[in-house]
């Protein structure tokens, strides 16, 4: 059974919907800038990329807002936009045909750390009734669920950066056992001070203070990352489902698979490379049949290293194009790769390829990156990637919709 | 600590502040309508709501309420009810 994408919610630092952050992606605008939600000037990293004009109460009943995370109230205007796009209304669904899987990196930090505050400071009858729920890594499952009535299958995947694709893949799963429709994807939101803190304990982040030299992916002056917010939820439909209702189709998610890397200390290669050739397998293509790589972009150089030698060793020497336009927005933990299936479906629709901003390429990589400016190319295979810390990868493989006569 | 409010009576406005506060209000329903005896469930407020709601006004006004007779309490007019017979017990211990 084809699974296919029909519709998108994209929130990103760089644009809120779906075409602001296309346009801005392919016109390479960066929204990486030093941290306004708090002042990080006593924390040795001090950017992000930050969304600035979301105004919960414009799109949520205030019903919501005393009970929501930051990034669940983006989690559900997104998933709201996803809907609309693929001309569902999720009110005339039945019940029990179309479910919500998300992925988390954090949960709700901010709602926690207030909530942590009023304990310490007043006491324990100043603490929420709903930080019972609104902490929790799956409350954007909940809460979308909650919203729109989806009663089916429902969860939520943690394993950092790749969450994001795990979440799809089982979104893949329960379509292929019969559910109609599932919602699915990822937003993650946690630039407040606990959330910080908690980052700046992978020892990930980057300290440049400079926002076009504080990302740099395969550059030889990779220095880390920059953490942003946002993410994409995508509606995700059996094929047959999509066509009876005469949906438009983005494409397929055609291949899908996860691997763990072995212990640091086991002398085993890590396994980013199995992960890609087994999604290829899965889609049932070969690596000449990739047009373009969403590389996951650590931009911490060993990590760098063994994600661009994983490439080379399946495509060969700049065999395939590479890029990661995350650059503009920084790493958004889990909503990032689902941001990345968002981009790759409009590379499909549009013929382009979105650019890396600001590396300039090793030479120690043997990549064919895309970089500055956006390529114009037939896009008709994509494959998107994603690790997690701990050594989650996975790799997905999305394929332009089938033309059907 | 907590911070007491002096008042003679806790009221229909006052409700209607703090569960705008605590957990906001439903599409569709005017909480300034004539809702003292419409059920807390109608307006849109579940369990945790409704204890958000008995929370913030234990602390606002220096008391503790039942459980078990906050459940009971399934109206505005009844939960004030409930919270002005604690209001004057605790007047009474005062003056006592």
């Amino acid at each position: 059974m084809r699974v296919v994408v029909t519709g998108l919610g994209v929130a990103a630092p760089t644009g809120l919907g779906t075409e602001a952050y296309w346009s801005a992606t392919l016109a390479g605008r960066r929204a990486i800038g030093r941290v306004t939600r708090f002042d990080p000037s006593s924390y040795p990293a001090t950017l992000a990329g930050e969304i600035k004009e979301f105004r919960a109460e414009e799109h949520l009943p205030s019903r919501l807002l005393p009970q929501t995370d930051r990034m669940t109230r983006i989690a559900l205007v997104s998933a709201d936009q996803a809907f609309a796009d693929a001309g569902i209304d999720p009110g005339e669904l039945a019940d029990y045909d179309a479910g919500v899987i998300t992925a988390s990196h954090s949960g709700g930090f901010e709602f926690g750390q207030n909530e942590l505050r009023a304990l310490w400071s007043k006491g324990s009858r100043y603490v929420s009734a709903y930080q019972s729920f609104a902490w929790f890594y799956a409350v954007n499952s909940g809460q979308i669920s909650i919203r729109n009535g989806l009663r089916g299958p429902s969860s939520v995947l943690v394993s950092d950066q790749a969450g994001g694709l795990d979440a799809v893949a089982q979104a893949r799963r329960q379509i292929r056992k019969g559910t109609r429709v599932i919602i699915s994807g990822a937003v993650d939101a946690s630039i407040c001070p606990w959330g910080w803190v908690a980052q700046l304990t992978s020892g990930r982040l980057s300290e440049e203070t400079d926002p076009a030299r504080a990302y740099l992916p395969f550059d030889d002056d990779a220095g880390g990352h920059v953490p942003g917010e946002g993410g994409a939820l995508l509606v995700v439909e059996d094929d047959e489902h999509a066509r009876t209702r005469g949906a438009r189709v983005y494409g397929e998610i055609a291949g899908y698979a996860a691997t763990i890397d072995p212990r640091p200390d086991s002398g085993r290669p890590p396994s980013l490379r199995r992960a890609i050739e087994l999604a290829i397998a899965d889609a049932a293509l070969d690596a000449g049949d990739v047009d373009v790589v969403f590389a996951d972009a650590a931009a911490v150089p060993e990590l760098d290293r063994s994600e661009a030698e994983a490439i080379t060793d399946v495509f060969g020497s700049r065999g395939v194009p590479v890029t990661a336009p995350k650059t503009t927005t920084g790493r958004l933990y889990s909503g990032a790769a689902p941001i990345d299936l968002a981009a790759a479906f409009l590379s499909i629709r549009d013929g382009v390829i979105p650019p890396t901003v600001g590396t300039t390429l090793s030479d120690r990589y043997d990549i064919d990156l895309v970089a500055s400016t956006p390529r114009r190319a037939a896009v008709r295979n994509a494959l998107v990637l994603a690790r997690g810390q701990g050594g989650f990868n996975s790799a997905m493989v999305v394929r332009a919709p089938q033309v059907i006569d | 600590m907590i911070s007491t409010v002096p008042t003679d009576e806790f009221t229909l406005a006052a409700l209607t502040l703090i569960l705008l506060e605590g957990a906001g209000a439903e599409e569709g329903v005017d909480l300034n309508g004539d809702i003292a005896d419409t059920p807390f469930a109608d307006l849109g407020y579940e369990s945790l709501a409704l204890l958000e709601t008995s929370s913030r006004i234990e602390r606002k006004y220096g008391i503790s309420l039942d459980d078990e007779a906050l459940v009971a309490a399934e109206t505005p007019r009844a939960l004030i009810e409930l919270v002005n017979r604690q209001l004057s017990e605790a007047s009474a211990r005062d003056k006592v």
